[in-house]
Formats: structure tokens, sequence, C-alpha cells
């Protein structure tokens, strides 16, 4: 055993691979921004083909409207507002739904997390109904609510909670005893135990809920609005189907994909901040 | 198994308390008497008596499954014991072998979380600043936890276990997941802040060479009951090679059922036939 290494040079030693990875990463990442741009080639060439097939009269209008066609039309649509309204007449929906089905998906998951009374009455009426597929549910909430706002909200809701409340109870359950012991030596209470210790040790599996309930929530209100709408983008893309108007399905369906894409990032974006400590 | 419950045998473990009068050197931090201690069929403590004293450094050696970690529980309030079994006055920490840092929270919170009942947040945090100050981590108070190496981890735990002042300072084998160089500077360490201080300690170890060089009271448990103790009376720096503790180490060996002849005190008993 080498006990004659004085400290400073042992230090050395230890921090040498930390210096070399910083020294790495940042050619790391000029590879990867080239491999970004490189990867914007192939949809580049997809859209020009489709744009050439359709200016020379193959693909018709009514088959799939170009996209400079389709490009016009979304200007049209912002212009007189039918867009903004559509938009925001889905996104209430969602909101709504989303609201509901996380708030009921968060509390039975922490009645459940949190006692063992609150699992055994709450995770078996979970488990099987989670197995139903709730698109199924469709036609019992028309029976019972009509085709109004409510059944779409209702669906968006079941969506949402499921997944939230799945991870959730697992991620609460996680929660290594270990720190549950070193708190209760730190004479931490109920709540505080809570709030540092349970909370924050759930956070990450909660988070992976979150993203997949919203991820439903969108595709709940697609398939909501499809069966029956009288506003909405649904409504827009139903309406332009019985003109063969594809150029504004395609639109609809754009908003669609870049409303799922936003709130997909936005909850990157709490992850990043909320477990910075894990990088 | 629930996390929580309202179950009354989880909200009250904790040890019995007198609140401590005065600082307490010299009097009794932690008296054990007659406990006992069962798991199923399993007898692990059988009638284990002990007192430690405040300012005491008392080192506990034995075999694993001997009792060892289950007396530190019980003291620590992990596991219920009647009053009448186990009293500790004043306040009990617990550095554990791993050094248990909530990872989502910065070092300097981890910390400052022992004294969440405790004082305002400003003095918390400087409570807090001057303790990693002591283990010589002002640098990493705003580090998260899984940055740290193993040693630093375990400086923080135990600047968590000082910050709140304890009377009894419970060490579960806080240092053998060490390489053995940081091992060293850890004893130094803890030496040096058991001096400051003066809590009682309980150094629940493996190492018997560490028992001895560190603790002013070496225990062996066996069977659930301390088998043997030493007051070690030569001075912590003087003990390498002395005669004294040489001696004592050969006992402590042949009380852990180890050949006295051997070096190592995890060799198998002579009694037990089999490989090295």
């Amino acid at each position: 055993m080498t006990t004659l290494v004085p400290p400073q040079e042992l230090a050395e030693v230890t921090a040498e691979p930390a210096v070399r990875r910083r020294e790495r990463r940042p050619r790391r990442r000029r590879r990867a921004g080239l491999g970004w741009l490189r990867r914007w080639v192939s949809p580049l060439l997809i859209l020009a083909a489709w744009q050439v097939l359709s200016s020379a009269g193959i693909l018709t209008e009514d088959v799939l409207a170009s996209p400079l066609q389709i490009l016009a039309t979304a200007t049209e649509l912002l212009a007189d507002g039918t867009l903004q309204s559509a938009t925001a007449t889905s996104i209430g929906r969602v909101l709504s739904g989303f609201l509901i089905g996380a708030t009921a998906g968060l509390v039975l998951a922490v009645v459940a997390g949190l006692s063992r009374i609150g699992e055994d009455a709450v995770d078996p009426p979970m488990q099987m109904l989670r197995t139903l597929p709730h698109f199924g549910l469709i036609p019992l909430f028309i029976v019972w609510m009509g085709i109004g706002e409510t059944p779409k909200i209702a669906l968006i809701a079941m969506g949402v909670a499921f997944p939230l409340y799945l991870n959730t109870f697992a991620g609460i359950r996680s929660v290594d005893r270990k720190f549950l012991e070193a708190a209760h030596t730190l004479n931490l209470t109920r709540r505080q135990r809570l709030r540092h210790v349970i909370a924050p040790g759930a956070l990450p599996q909660a988070l992976v809920g979150l993203r997949q309930s919203l991820g439903v929530a969108w595709l709940s209100l697609i398939v909501a609005e499809t069966v029956s709408a009288d506003a909405g983008l649904g409504y827009l893309i139903n309406d332009a189907r019985e003109f063969l108007k594809t150029d504004v399905i395609v639109v609809g369906l754009a908003v669609y994909s870049l409303l799922g894409l936003l709130t997909d990032t936005l909850v990157r974006l709490i992850e990043r901040k909320a477990l910075a400590w894990r990088s | 198994m629930a996390l929580m419950t309202r179950n009354p045998r989880h909200q009250t473990p904790r040890p019995n308390r007198t609140d401590a009068t005065e600082d307490g050197t010299g009097r009794s931090v932690a008296t054990v008497t007659e406990l006992h201690r069962s798991f199923g069929t399993t007898h692990v403590l059988r009638g284990l008596d002990l007192e430690i004293r405040g300012g005491e450094f008392v080192a506990l050696l034995g075999r694993s499954g001997s009792g060892k970690s289950t007396l530190l529980r019980s003291l620590a309030g992990l596991d219920p014991a009647s009053p009448r079994e186990l009293t500790v006055h004043g306040a009990v920490s617990v550095a554990f072998q791993e050094p248990r840092l909530l990872p989502w929270r910065t070092v300097e919170d981890n910390v400052a979380l022992a004294l969440a009942n405790g004082p305002l947040r400003r003095i918390r945090r400087e409570h807090a600043r001057r303790s990693l100050d002591e283990v010589g981590l002002t640098e990493k108070r705003d580090a998260w936890p899984l940055s740290l190496s193993g040693g630093q981890a375990q400086r923080v735990s135990l600047a968590r276990a000082l910050v709140s002042k304890p009377n009894l300072l419970l060490l579960d084998e806080p240092f053998s997941a060490l390489d053995a160089l940081t091992r060293i500077e850890m004893h130094r360490l803890v030496v040096a802040l058991w001096k400051r201080h003066r809590p009682g300690v309980l150094l629940v170890t493996h190492d018997v060479d560490e028992a001895l060089a560190l603790a002013d009271r070496v225990l062996v448990l066996d069977q659930g009951q301390v088998a043997a103790q030493w007051s070690l009376a030569v001075p912590r720096g003087r003990r390498n090679g002395d005669p004294q503790i040489s001696a004592i180490r050969t006992h402590v060996l042949e009380a852990l059922g180890v050949d006295a002849g051997t070096r190592n005190p995890r060799t198998e008993r002579p009694t037990e036939s089999g490989a090295a």
C-alpha cells in the first residue's frame, strides 16, 4: 500500500478523468449538430417530391393538396381567425379534461401510495379499469352524456387519469426506505417527510406519467372530436372532409401535432429543471 | 408495505428521552437495560445491557448477526423499545454506512434539514455552513450529492449528524465502503469532530483495528449480549505498536472467535471447518 502519496497528488489523480471528460464533450456536441442538419435532408426531399407530384397533376387536390396550397390555406385560416378559434376550443377541452383527470389520478395515487388501506381500496379497481380500452367507452359515454362537451372532456379525463395514477403510485412506492429512515432519524415530521423525501423521490416517475398522460390527452381529443363536434379543430377537419378540402384537413392535423409537440417540450423542460440533481 | 402509516408503532419508535439539562459530559447519554429483540423465532438481542456516557467514544464489534445493527437501530429510534429497556438522554444522530443524503437536495440543504424543526431558515443555513466548514466541504455546499465522491458524501453525512449538536452520535460502519486512504482521513476527522463537540459516540464496525484506534472503550457483542469489553487507557496516536493495545487486540480477536494468530478478523472460527 502506497501510504506515502500526499493527499494533493491523490486529488490530482482522481481529478484527471473528470477533466478529460469535460474536454471530450464539445467534440461530441459538434458531431451531434452535424447529424441534426443531416437529418433534415430526407424530409425536405420528400416535401419537394410531394410538391413536384402535385404541380405535375399526378397528385390531385381531392386526394392530397400540395404543400404550397396547404401553406396558403393555413395563412388564410389564420387571417380570418378560424384556425385560432378552433384551436382555442380544442385546447379548452384538453385543458378541462386534463385538469380533471390529472387531479383524480394524482389524488388516487397519493391515497394508494401513502397508506395500506388506501392501496387496498383504490388499487384493485384502478388496475381492473385500466385494462379497459378507454376509447371503447365512447358509446357508453354518449348514452350517458349525449354528444355535447361533457363526453369529450370525460374521455380525455379518463385517458389522463390512468397513466398518471399508475406512474405516481409506482413512484411513491419506489422511494428508498433508507431515505425515510434517515428522515426519521432527523426527526422530520410526517409533513416534512412528504415534502422532502416522498414527493421529490416520486417525482421522476410521476413526470414520466405526466408525459404519457399528455400524449393520451391529445389522442383522446382527436378521437372525441372526430366522433362528433360542432366546434374546434375536429369540426374544422370534419367539415373540410365533406367538401374534400384536403388542405384544411392537413392544416388541422398539423396543429394537432404541433400542440402535442408543445406540451411534450414543456414537460421536458420541467424535467430538466426539476430533475437537475440526477445529472 | 406502506411507506407512511398512522400506526402508533411507526409513529413513536423514537427512544424515550429526557431533556438534557447540561452539556452532559460524563453523564449517561444512553442506558440500555435488559434489551430483548427478536424477529420471528430468531432472538437477536438477549438481555443486552449498555451504558454510554457523554463524551465517551465506544466501539462495538461483533460478527455478522451478533445484533450490532439491531442495537444501533433501537438506539436510533428506528425500532421500537420500551422506556424500561432503553433511554436516550437528549438528541441522537446517525451516520449510516451509505451516507443516505437526499439526492434531490443540495449538500447544504441536506445538512440544514437536520434542523428542520429548529431555528429560522437563515440561522439553519448558517449552522449548516459552519458544519460543512468543519468537515472541509464549504465549496461543495451547492453541489448535488450524486456528484460527490464516497468520502465527501460521508463527510456531509457527518456534518448533517453533528449540526443538531447531538448528545449521542451513532456511527453505523460509516467508513467500511471507503478506500483505505480516505478511511484514514475520515478517522482523523471523526476524532477531531468528536473532540470539538464531545458527544457520546457509538461506532459499530467490523474493523478491529479501527475500533482500537478510535475508541475509549471496545465492546464485543456475541449472541445478543455484550460478551466482553476493554477500556483503552493509551492515548490515541500512540496506540500503534503499543504492547497494551496489542494484548487487547489479541483478546478482542479471541472474543470474536478468531484465531489470535491471524490478522484478519473476518477469518472463520477455528471450530468451523472449511476453506480459508
